[in-house]
This record gives structure tokens, sequence and C-alpha cells, in this order.
């Protein structure tokens, strides 16, 4: 790891302070079970880090009837799933958190740091940059993309998926991040917080260099059905395939409006509107989740070697919305 | 003398017993110390420049920086301009400094570059890759005859890929000077006792001088029988240096260069005769193992048809030579042949079971395999249990059973042991070996408990020093051969020499005495007897001791086992996702010292087959020609949820004890990937032709034969 300084703010002004003289060179660190992992193979090298946990702000999950849940950066994932009103109403977070299987990540891995995780695409780990240039190209094209997005916008070479499992669940519940910055605070919807970088030097999510999230609000979702479902190969350590995150505004038996999001798939968590558009005034069915999957992955393309997820993202969907509607998968 | 022979079965105490292993509480305490743990005075420690390129020749190189970085103490250039290098991150320059990270910078500083120049890393491409090398083909009877008389023919396409060795604690030393002429290293090895001879030829010491340790190691699977070049290295910069230096290679080249097992793909065609008989094996068989290519499986395995031909192709590669890797070719070769004739079986609309128990007729061990087939049939209650292909169920979710069977040798090694009594009673075996984590330390303390009438912690054992008695390299399971018989001999010969110093005490000629529950008696009238201590103090003043060998073949030891195993996945035809039900290992190897050591060999081989059956592969890129998944992250091995319910049954009885002792660190790891595929394919319908069976490959077996 190279040598770096140490910044260690007790509130947000000081952190953001600490953040704006730097012009960009340095980052940000809660947990670090990423940022660590990241400076010591030397993909990451700032010259100054940031810790935000000495920040008492950050901490702490709260739910204010009629306003949600607010879930402050630094509530860790362990914190999320074991709070009883989370478990209770929003379950696709419970599912989002039990599926990073390690108790040592629980422990230690934020909220914050799961939704500004960096990429796992092994060109990116390998020190290749976020988007794997060579001559022009993408490495990812010719090179193995076993594990890489189905799904592209116009928006440039990038394939590697977005690796936040919390991020699909949250946008499905209409959540928004809360973030702070030398020229203050602003509110942004989850779906809006990550974009698909179209140049190497550019970031996946709208941060600017001063800038931390500070808090993620979930509006109330006690009458909203929602759900989790992950392919994952492994029940250890491991990441999914694909993934999907459902909420459902129920009308009696039938479905008011859906929201339906795809996980891992692309470079950003991935809505699915016209397949949503399936769900109202209908009740779930086997056959119509089934449907909705089907619509959710047209408009994948996928790259030389990872046809296969198209696939799955397609039975995530189903499944996912037979578990938000109780229904066995 | 005494005779070479094992206690009887009424006669023991502790032999095949289920016995824990005595280092165990060191280790999970963390007082054991691995070579990694070892920190000397004034110990430097070593990082280093790799070529990032897989094919490229080295244009400049210049490390005068690097040279100069605060905390530097010595530079080593291990490759200069001009040299053509064949993998990616193989070793160029090397930097002893006073802290990782300051040897890090320096490494930054180091200045080189490359002429990049193409590689080649398709070890699947077989005839068609460049310098492809054929060799020989085998023929034996007639097997173009034999086709066209088959009553049933089967013809299929296998491959298993290259893996790591991925072994816990990474290959490495610290070296120590203690002199100019003088060199102490800690290693993590598999040869203690061969590692000096090899640092003596990179230092041109004698080997005389050079004194190595491995007191604990965390995992090598046949990894770690070299000093390598950066034990050479290691202890050059600790020349240059004049301070000891620790050299521990970090996870990537760990997972990348030290660590090979090389792939295999092949095209088979069996046919049999209507009742099930094999008749008829063809096979080519291709892959590689890194620059020199790979080694031949043994094909077809086990089963022996009667007309038979098979070549194979070895296909070199811009990857690190291969290394053995725990019973080498066999688990390539078992998957190969074991899923071609359960192919067969399904062709001739048979029950794999009945099946395997027909053609165990034609093995070397029909008799030993048709019992192991037969109680392993029960453990995951076949019968009840399976079905035809296809016929798995309605639902997405398919079970399915597959059965394998393998052969291994295990013939204990050269093992030499000295034996001590101390005059106040306590008791040492020494010896130049080295415990894998296999248990042998626990072995060789239950034979010298065992031959002395001891308890076990009335003994002591000391091995991982190359300056006692040599003991062979622990590969090819003979490691449990060669020390238990080195030391049952030397403890026979120490006890003999004991017996005539305590005879005249005891009034009868020393051939009426044993050492039996901590006393020295008279056979036959247990109340006639000396306690141990009193005994031990009629040696003198210092201590008596005796030097045993192991007699090789025949006399305690012996070499030759069978085993098979059965497993029960289910399968999510949606996902292609594999889940592991329950696995059954059936093992003989001949007299069983400890009996819990042995069953967790198995359940060890049993967890590492279900990693490279399941979700284990070395992934090289085509564009740069590396590793892309050299970390634990991407490197996927399975966690205790994903490896089901084990069930491991020794083989044991007066037929197995009467072999003598066999190695079995290798034959349970075998035939994991063939039994585990075949259980796929019984659930789904179809094969799926590589391993590991991950998704992505299980759908397109799928959608292939038209299932999904
Ligand atoms: C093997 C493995 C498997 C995993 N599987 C999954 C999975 O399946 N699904 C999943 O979602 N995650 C998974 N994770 C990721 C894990 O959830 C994250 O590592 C963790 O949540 C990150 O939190 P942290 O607090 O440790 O982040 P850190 O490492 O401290 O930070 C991560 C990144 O976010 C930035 N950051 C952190 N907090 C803030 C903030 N408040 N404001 C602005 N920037 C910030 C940091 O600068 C850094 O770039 C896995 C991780 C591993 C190692």
């Amino acid at each position: 790891m190279q040598a770096f300084e140490y910044a260690n703010p007790t509130t947000v002004s000081e952190a953001v302070k600490a953040l704006a003289v730097t012009g960009g060179s340095a980052a940000v660190l809660a947990g670090g079970t990423d940022l660590l992992s990241l400076m010591k193979d030397g993909v990451e090298t700032p010259k100054r880090v940031v810790n935000l946990k000495s920040i008492k702000e950050l901490q702490g999950i709260s739910y204010t009837a009629g306003k949600g849940l607010r879930l402050g950066a630094l509530a860790t994932l362990d914190e999320l799933m074991q709070n009883a009103k989370v478990k209770q109403e929003y379950l696709s977070l419970v599912q989002a958190a039990e599926g990073v299987r390690s108790p040592q990540i629980h422990s230690v891995g934020t909220v914050g740091g799961d939704l500004c995780q960096r990429p796992r695409c092994w060109y990116y780990r390998g020190g290749r940059g976020l988007l794997a240039m060579k001559d022009g190209k993408s490495m990812v094209m010719e090179g193995d993309n076993r594990y890489h997005a189905i799904f592209r916008s116009s928006n440039g070479p990038a394939f590697f998926v977005n690796p936040s499992s919390f991020a699909p669940a949250l946008i499905a519940l209409g959540a928004k991040v809360k973030v702070t910055g030398a020229k203050g605070s602003r509110e942004i919807p989850v779906a809006e917080f990550f974009r698909i970088p179209a140049t190497e030097g550019e970031r996946e999510n709208v941060l600017a260099h001063d800038e931390i999230v500070t808090e993620i609000l979930v509006p109330p979702a006690a009458q909203v059905r929602n759900a989790t479902y992950e392919v994952r190969q492994k029940e250890a350590l491991d990441w999914p395939l694909a993934a999907a995150a459902v909420a459902l505004q129920m009308d009696g038996k039938n479905v008011k409006s859906a929201r339906i999001v795809l996980g891992h798939v692309a470079p950003v968590p991935w809505p699915v509107p016209d397949a949503e558009k399936l769900l109202p005034g209908k009740a779930v069915t086997a056959s119509l989740a089934e449907q909705v999957g089907e619509a959710a992955v047209k408009g994948a393309m996928p790259l030389s070697r990872n046809s296969y997820k198209i696939r799955l993202a397609r039975v995530a969907v189903k499944r996912a919305i037979l578990r938000a509607a109780g229904m066995e998968v | 003398m005494p005779e070479y022979k094992w206690p009887d079965a009424n006669d023991r105490d502790l032999i095949g017993k289920r016995i824990s292993r005595l280092d165990g509480p060191v280790k999970v305490t963390g007082t054991a110390k691995y070579a990694f743990d070892i920190n000397r005075p004034g110990m430097l420690f070593t990082r280093t420049v790799y070529c990032p390129h897989a094919h490229a020749r080295i244009t400049k190189l210049d490390t005068s920086e690097a040279a100069k970085m605060p905390g530097v103490k010595a530079v080593r250039i291990i490759q200069n301009v001009g040299t053509e290098i064949q993998w990616a991150l193989d070793e160029i320059v090397a930097i002893a400094a006073t802290s990782e990270d300051a040897a890090e910078d320096a490494v930054r500083a180091v200045k080189v570059e490359y002429e990049v120049l193409p590689h080649f890393v398709n070890g699947e491409a077989g005839e068609k890759a460049p310098q492809a090398k054929a060799a020989q083909q085998n023929v034996v009877g007639d097997p173009n005859g034999a086709k066209a008389a088959a009553a049933v023919t089967s013809k299929g396409y296998y491959g298993i890929p290259t893996i790591s060795h991925c072994c816990m604690e990474a290959h490495g030393q610290v070296c120590e000077w203690t002199d100019e002429q003088h060199l102490e290293a800690w290693c993590t090895t598999q040869s203690v006792a061969g590692l000096p001879a090899q640092f003596a030829e990179g230092t041109g010491i004698p080997a005389a001088n050079v004194r190595t340790h491995c007191e604990y190691m965390g995992g090598g699977f046949g990894s770690k029988f070299s000093v390598d070049r950066w034990g050479v290295e290691c202890a050059k910069l600790a020349k240059d240096a004049k301070a000891p230096v620790k050299w521990m290679l970090e996870r990537e080249p760990e997972l990348t260069i030290a660590g090979d097992r090389p792939s295999a793909y092949a095209e088979i065609e069996v046919g049999a005769s209507q009742d099930g008989t094999i008749t008829y094996w063809s096979s080519k068989s291709w892959g590689s193992g890194g620059p020199g290519g790979s080694g031949s499986p043994p094909m077809p395995y086990v089963i022996q048809p009667a007309n038979r031909r098979h070549q194979h192709i070895s296909v070199p590669t811009h990857m690190a030579s291969a290394r053995a890797w725990r019973a080498p070719n066999h688990p390539q070769a078992c998957f190969l042949t074991m899923s071609a004739i359960d192919d067969l079986a399904a062709a001739l609309k048979m029950d794999p079971l009945d099946f395997f128990m027909k053609n165990a007729a034609i093995t070397q061990r029909a008799a030993v395999y048709q019992e192991e087939l037969q109680k392993g049939a029960e453990l995951i209650e076949w019968k009840k249990k399976w079905r035809p292909r296809g016929q798995n169920g309605p639902g997405p979710v398919k079970r399915g059973l597959g059965v394998s069977m393998h052969t291994w040798g295990g013939l204990g090694h050269n093992s030499n042991c000295e034996v001590s009594i101390f005059p106040d009673g306590s008791v040492e075996a020494k010896l130049a070996s080295q415990d894998l984590g296999t248990g042998t330390r626990t072995v060789i303390a239950i034979v010298l408990a065992e031959t002395l009438g001891l308890p076990l912690n009335a003994v002591k054992v000391s091995i991982g020093d190359s300056s006692f008695p040599p003991s062979g390299a622990s590969g090819g399971s003979t490691t449990v051969g060669g020390v238990s018989a080195s030391t049952r001999r030397a403890a026979q010969l120490a006890l003999e020499q004991l017996l005539v110093k305590v005879a005249p005490d005891l009034g009868v000629p020393p051939e009426q005495l044993e050492a039996e529950k901590g006393t020295i008696r008279v056979k036959g009238n247990p109340t006639k007897s000396m306690p141990w201590k009193q005994a031990a103090a009629r040696v003198g003043m210092t201590p008596l001791t005796a030097k045993g060998a192991n007699p090789g073949a025949g006399k305690l030891i012996d070499q030759g086992v069978g085993g098979i195993q059965m497993a029960e996945v289910s399968v999510d035809t949606e996902t292609g996702i594999v889940k592991m039900e329950k696995m059954v290992a059936v093992q003989d190897c001949g007299l069983i010292i400890d009996l819990k050591t042995a069953e967790s060999q198995c359940y060890g081989a049993l967890i590492m087959g279900i990693c490279y059956a399941l979700t284990e592969e070395k992934i090289i890129d085509p564009v740069t020609g590396r590793m892309l998944n050299a970390n634990m992250e991407f490197y996927k091995l399975a966690g205790i949820g994903d490896i089901g319910e084990l069930v491991v049954h020794m083989m044991t009885g007066p037929e197995y004890d009467k072999r003598g002792v066999i190695g079995l660190g290798e034959p349970p790891v075998i035939s994991p990937g063939a039994a585990i595929s075949n259980a796929v394919a019984n659930a789904i319908g179809v094969r799926v032709p590589h391993l590991p069976l991950t998704p992505d490959r299980v759908l397109a077996a799928l959608e292939k034969g038209g299932m999904s």
C-alpha cells in the first residue's frame, strides 16, 4: 500500500473540508472492506484517506411514521439486518444484505459503502481502468466477460456491472440518498445517483469529489410487498450472477403499481419499466411472473461469454415477483 | 532382531483408533509457527518486480533509483535485459528492505521495459495449437474389431480445466546466514530433507552447511517440493544484505505461478456388449501445463477393456509450469474415463451402479471395488433413490446420483527415524519429515507409543528439521507408510536394547519380555513387571538410541488402493446451479494407524473435489494472457454451506490390516469430479462436458440437449 495522509474528522463539515482541499486525490473510508483491498492492490492510490467512522451523525437507523426509514451512511449491514422495523417492512433490503454471505463484512461493511463500492470487474481490479481500454477498444469485448454486463447504454464502452445489491431494492422502494459537500446538501433519488461513465476518468456515481453520502431515506413500505431475489452459485462468499428487486403496491388481490430493478447485469442498477407495465391490474401468478421476467430481458445485448446471464436475470425477476407476492419460488 | 510386524489386532491400544491430531490445539490457538510467522532479529522483507506480460523480452532494466530508496538493503536482478519471459508474473527483480512497504515503494521505482511478444494460453486448442506434441498411440487388442462388434457405443467430448493449488499458506521462506558459509532457512515445504541440497546448488555452499526447518505448514498439495527460484534468491538477498530475509509470495503470484494442475480434454468413444461389459475404448486426450506441456493422464482409467487405444497430445502454453497436484494426472484421467463410461451406461439404459459393479471385473482389484460399491450404495441409498436419466422429477429442481472409482499407489518412501529412550523415561522420535496437515506427527507418535507400550502423551515427536535423520519428500501419499515403518523399526530396536538391560531384573531372557501398559513385563505373566520409568533408568547416564529405516514393500507397508465415491446433487434447471446434497467416500488404505486423521483426509479431499467439480478454475485472459481470478474472491472455493453432507467409510478388518500401511493423501481427491459430473448428468438428463459445473455450462448443456 502506498503512503497516505490520514484525516479523522468528527463532523460532516470537517469531513467535507478535508476532502475539498485535495482536488480529488482523497478517498473516503467507511468500513474499509472495499477501499482497503483497492489500496493494497494499488488500484486506488489516494494521497489522503478521510475516515468517516468517527462522525456520530452518520450512524444509526431510525424510523419515523409517515416519513419512513433513515439509514445513516455508516449503518452496518448487520445493524440493518437486525433492525426490527426493517425486518418487518423492508424485506428486500434484508434479503440483499443476507446475500453478502460473510459475517465479517456484515459487521464492518456499511450501507453507504455498499452503494459507493467500486465495480468488481476483473480488468478494473487488475489495474486496467474502469473501462479497460486498450488501443481504443474495451478489453472486455474480446476478453473473458462471463460476469460482465448484458445491458448497456449508448453511453460508451462500459461493461462492468454495478456491484451493489442494495441499490436495486432501494430504487424499487423509491429511496433517496442525501449527500453533503462544500456547497451544501442535496437529496438524489437512488436511481439518479448512479451513472454510466463515458470516459475513463469518470466515476460511476454523481458524487463530486468533496461530497459524501450522509444518509439514505426510504419511504414507508408497510403497504408495499417487496423482495429481492439473487442468483448466486455459492452459499459462501460470492457475488450474484444476476439479481432483481421488486416492489409491488397492492390493491386487494391485484397489483396497483410495480417497480422492478435488476442488479449485477449492467453498469448501473437497471430498471425495467416496460416489464413493470405488465403487472398493474392483475393478480400475481406464476405465468404472469414468467412473462414479466421475459419482458425484463428484452433488449439485452450479451457479450461473447455471458448470454446465460439473460436467462438468470429472467429467472431472478420471476422469482422476486413470486417472493414479493408471498408465493413459493 | 525383532520381526518386521505390526501388533495383532487385539494387542493394539492406539493403532486404528480415532485419535485427534496432536497439533490441533497449537494450530487453532495460533501458537504453531509457520514459515510466515518466523521473524528473526533485523529481518528484511522482500517485494518483487514481476513481468506483467505472458510472453515478452526484457529490453531495458534500471534498478538504480530503487537501490537508493529509504530502507532498501539489497536488490537482485533475477532476469536481465535480453531474457525472453515465458509466463506472466515471472520474477524479474527482488528487493529486500526494512519493511514490506519500503520494498514495495522500491519495486515501483524499478524501470523495466519489454518487447511484448504474442502469447498462447488456450490449452483446449489441442492439435491446432502451435507446438502441440503428440505422443505415440497406445493400442491393446483390436479396437476396430471391438467397435464393430459392440452392441452399443457412446461418443463424447469432456474437459477439465487448469486449476491452482491455492495453498492457504503461500510459498516462501525466511533465510539467515549464521556465517559466510552456513545457511539456515525456515521454509514451507513438502521436503525438509531435500531442500539443503537444492539451496546448496543455488548458493554454492556445501549441502552439509544448510539447515532447513518446517515445523508446520499450511498446505502444499504437490506444489512445494522445490526450493524454487524465490528460495535461492531469498538466500542470496540475505547474503547481500547481511541480514535475515523473508520472502513469502503475495496471493496473486501464489495463484498464478506457484500452482498449476494441468488441464485435460478428450474425445472418447466406448462400447459394450449387451450385458454391459466394456469391450471397446478409444480416446484422444490433450492438455496443457505451461511451457513444457502436460503430463499424460493414464487412460482408460482403472478399467481395462480388452480392446483399447489412447493417444495424448501435450500443448505448451505461456503459463507457469505445472506442478504435481494431489494425485498427478489421476483426477483428470478419472473424470474423463468415468464420465465417458457413465454415458455408455446411459446409452445401455443400465443403472450405473450395476454397470460399475459389472466392470469392476476388468480392474485390478475387482473384489475390493465390488465390496466398496456395495457399501457406498447402502450409505447413499442408491437403489431407493436412483432414477434413470431425465426422470428425476417434474419441477425445475432435479436430483441425481453419480458414482466413480479410482486407484493409487501410496508406497511408503525412504525414511529413517531415530528413537531415544532417556534415563528419566522420556522418549523421542526424530525424523526430517514434515506434516502437511495430514497428521504425520500424530501418526508417528501413535506408532512410537504403541510399540513402547506407552500412552501418547509420554512420547515426543520431533520433525521438520533437516538435521534429523532423513525422510522422503511428502508426495505421492508416501509419507504415512515411510514414517510409520521407520518409526516402528527404530522403536522396536530401541526396545530390544532396553529389554536386554532389564531382563536380569525380571529374571527371564529378553525375548520373553514385552512393553505394555506403561510397564516392561513378562509375556503371559503380567504381574511380573517393572514400571517404564524404572526400566528406563537402566539405560545409564546417556540416552539409549536406535535407528530404524523403512524396509520397503511387503514388510510393514504395501501399495495399491481402490476407492469409490458417490454423489447426490440437486440441480436447479432454471438457473443451472448445482447443489451438493451428499457425498459418500469408501476407501481402503491397508492398516490404518489413526482412523480419525484418515477420515479427515477423505473429508478434506471431498471438499477439495467439490471445489474443482463445481467452482474452481484458473481463468486466463485471452487478451492479456494474465490470470483474471488470482485472488480468493474470484478463485471460487466452496464454503461450509456448499458441501452438503459428507460420509466417509474406511475399509478395515483383517484382510486390509494384513497388507500393512498404505498412503491415503491422494486417492480420495481423484473421484469427486467424475462422481459429481455423473450425478448432474443423471439429474438433468444430459452431460455437462466441462468442469467446473458452473451455471453457464449447465444451462448451455441443457439448451444443447433440448432440455431447457
Ligand atoms: C467477497 C465479497 C463479496 C461481496 N458480496 C456482495 C454482494 O453480494 N452484494 C453487495 O452489495 N456487496 C457485496 N460485497 C461488498 C460489501 O457489501 C462492501 O464491501 C461493503 O458494503 C462496503 O462497505 P464499507 O463500509 O466497508 O466500504 P468502504 O470500503 O469503506 O468504501 C467503499 C467505497 O465507497 C466509498 N464510500 C464509503 N462510504 C462512503 C460515503 N458515506 N460517502 C461517499 N463514499 C463512500 C469509499 O470511498 C470507497 O470507494 C462483497 C464484498 C466482498 C469482499
